[in-house]
């Protein structure tokens, strides 16, 4: 089953809170007992991830942000990282 | 210095109406080490100067830290700073009022815990009938959307349960459940042959931890912790001494492990005296055991040092009377037959004495009385 066709909506599940880590000058995807680090581009496709945007509508927003094309599996592949962790869902 | 620590866990109270055998909290909880309480103002001081070290994840815990006065308000201080905050609690007679008080403050996630199954067990576990109380916290939870996981330590008298845990946290809607196997400190030490389960409980239960994690996927996280005694290798206690992680007890020690206060030959410091900064770069406490200079053999040549860290000081302390030992867990620890003699106690012995020493202020005040 794929979960990355054009009208899947990625969304970041409640129990995870991006926050700015001042100490290490980074971000970081904080949740229950653990945290993920995040380059800009990570944070980028994150806070596109509310729920109102479709995969291939954040594709095409980062594509025309970076002004590049071809990000849809690398998005994809960061997104489903995230999701085996249970910090990202697919939802219609 | 590199090492910012990521982790602070603030045991709020020893205070906690539930008296499980295998707390982890130290045997003399109820002595005069512990008894001056830190203010909510020293708490909040301690949160800040956490943050700019590099804390990112807190943990509210005690004893119960929902009897701790201002919890509302230390929580909306720690949400200010920015911290990932968790409340680990017994969520006796909590209730839907102060966990949305909670919510509101900035809490982030619910931790609660469940000694069994069903009440019978759950119940006779705690020593304190609070299984109904925790099944209403569970279902709160869910209704004002806190995250949860449901912690659960298994030992002899509930490793049979497992899958009934699982089955419970499933049908509660958690994110999470922590399978924590009994580690042997504080009064889980003092309990051990009570409380150590046999090999075959073990193998069984983690059977059925692989069919459910295989059944449910990413819909509920089942956490299994290592029962280190039975393992070849010893665990990365804490990721390893003072790199990322500090307790700061109630009355305000601060030390690198929940459990490293038993140790007699470190020097623990104190909030009220020293900066949070300087008591993780400077004090002995935290110093002593960082990085690898101070390994013996067999850590010191082995390949595994970058990953296991030696293990852990606690136990090396307790089990091998040297803090500065290898893990006697660890298979080339020439302390390892402690720890086979009591395996090998439990696996002999068909049914064993019932005895357990419940965690309550009487029994802890007797025991620092024995020494």
């Amino acid at each position: 089953m794929s979960s990355t066709g054009a009208v899947t909506v990625p969304r970041l599940h409640p129990k995870a809170r991006l926050q700015h880590d001042d100490v290490r000058g980074r971000d970081v995807l904080l949740y229950p007992e653990g945290l993920v680090a995040l380059n800009a581009t990570g944070v980028a496709i994150l806070e596109l991830c509310d729920g109102t945007r479709s995969l291939a509508e954040i594709v095409a927003t980062l594509e025309r942000l970076y002004a590049t094309g071809g990000l849809e599996r690398d998005v994809a592949t960061f997104l489903e990282g995230l999701a085996a962790k249970g910090l990202v869902t697919y939802g219609p | 210095m590199d090492l910012k620590p990521l982790w602070l866990l603030a045991e709020l109270t020893y205070k906690c109406p539930l008296q499980c055998p295998y707390c982890s909290n130290p045997l003399d909880f109820a002595g005069a080490r512990f008894k001056r309480e830190l203010s909510t103002e020293q708490w909040c001081r301690v949160f800040r100067e956490a943050k700019a070290l590099g804390v990112l994840q807190l943990g509210l815990s005690g004893g119960e830290p929902t009897l701790r006065p201002h919890l509302e308000e230390l929580v909306r201080t720690a949400h200010g700073l920015g911290l990932y905050t968790s409340l680990i609690t017994s969520a006796y007679r909590l209730t839907k009022e102060r966990l949305a008080a909670l919510k509101e403050a900035g809490l982030d996630h619910v931790q609660i815990s469940v000694q069994g199954a069903d009440a019978e067990l759950s119940d006779e576990i705690a020593g304190t009938a609070s299984y109904r109380d925790k099944i209403a916290a569970y279902h709160y939870t869910r209704e004002l959307g806190f995250p949860l996981t449901v912690n659960a330590v298994l030992h002899r008298r509930n490793l049979h349960q497992v899958e009934g845990l699982i089955r419970l946290a499933e049908s509660l809607g958690a994110e999470r459940i922590d399978l924590a196997n009994t580690q042997f400190y504080g009064w889980a030490l003092h309990n051990r042959d009570a409380l150590m389960p046999t090999k075959a409980q073990l193998d069984a239960a983690w059977q059925v931890v692989l069919r459910e994690r295989a059944r449910l996927g990413t819909r509920l996280e089942i956490v299994w912790v290592l029962p280190d005694y039975h393992g070849q290798f010893p665990k990365p206690c804490m990721g390893g001494w003072g790199r990322a992680y500090m307790t700061v007890t109630p009355a305000g020690e601060v030390w690198p492990c929940h459990a490293a206060g038993r140790i007699t030959t470190l020097t623990f410091e104190n909030v009220r005296d020293r900066p949070l900064g300087w008591i993780w770069e400077h004090s002995d406490a935290f110093t002593r055991f960082r990085g690898d200079a101070w390994m013996p053999e067999p850590c010191r040549s082995c390949p595994r040092k970058a990953q296991d860290f030696g293990g852990c000081r606690c136990q090396a302390f307790l089990v091998a009377g040297d803090a500065g030992a290898t893990d006697p867990v660890c298979s080339l620890s020439p302390h390892r037959h402690l720890i086979d003699e009591a395996i090998a106690r439990v696996e002999a012995v068909e049914e064993r004495p019932a005895e357990l020493t419940y965690r309550a202020a009487p029994a802890s005040r007797a025991l620092a009385a024995k020494g």
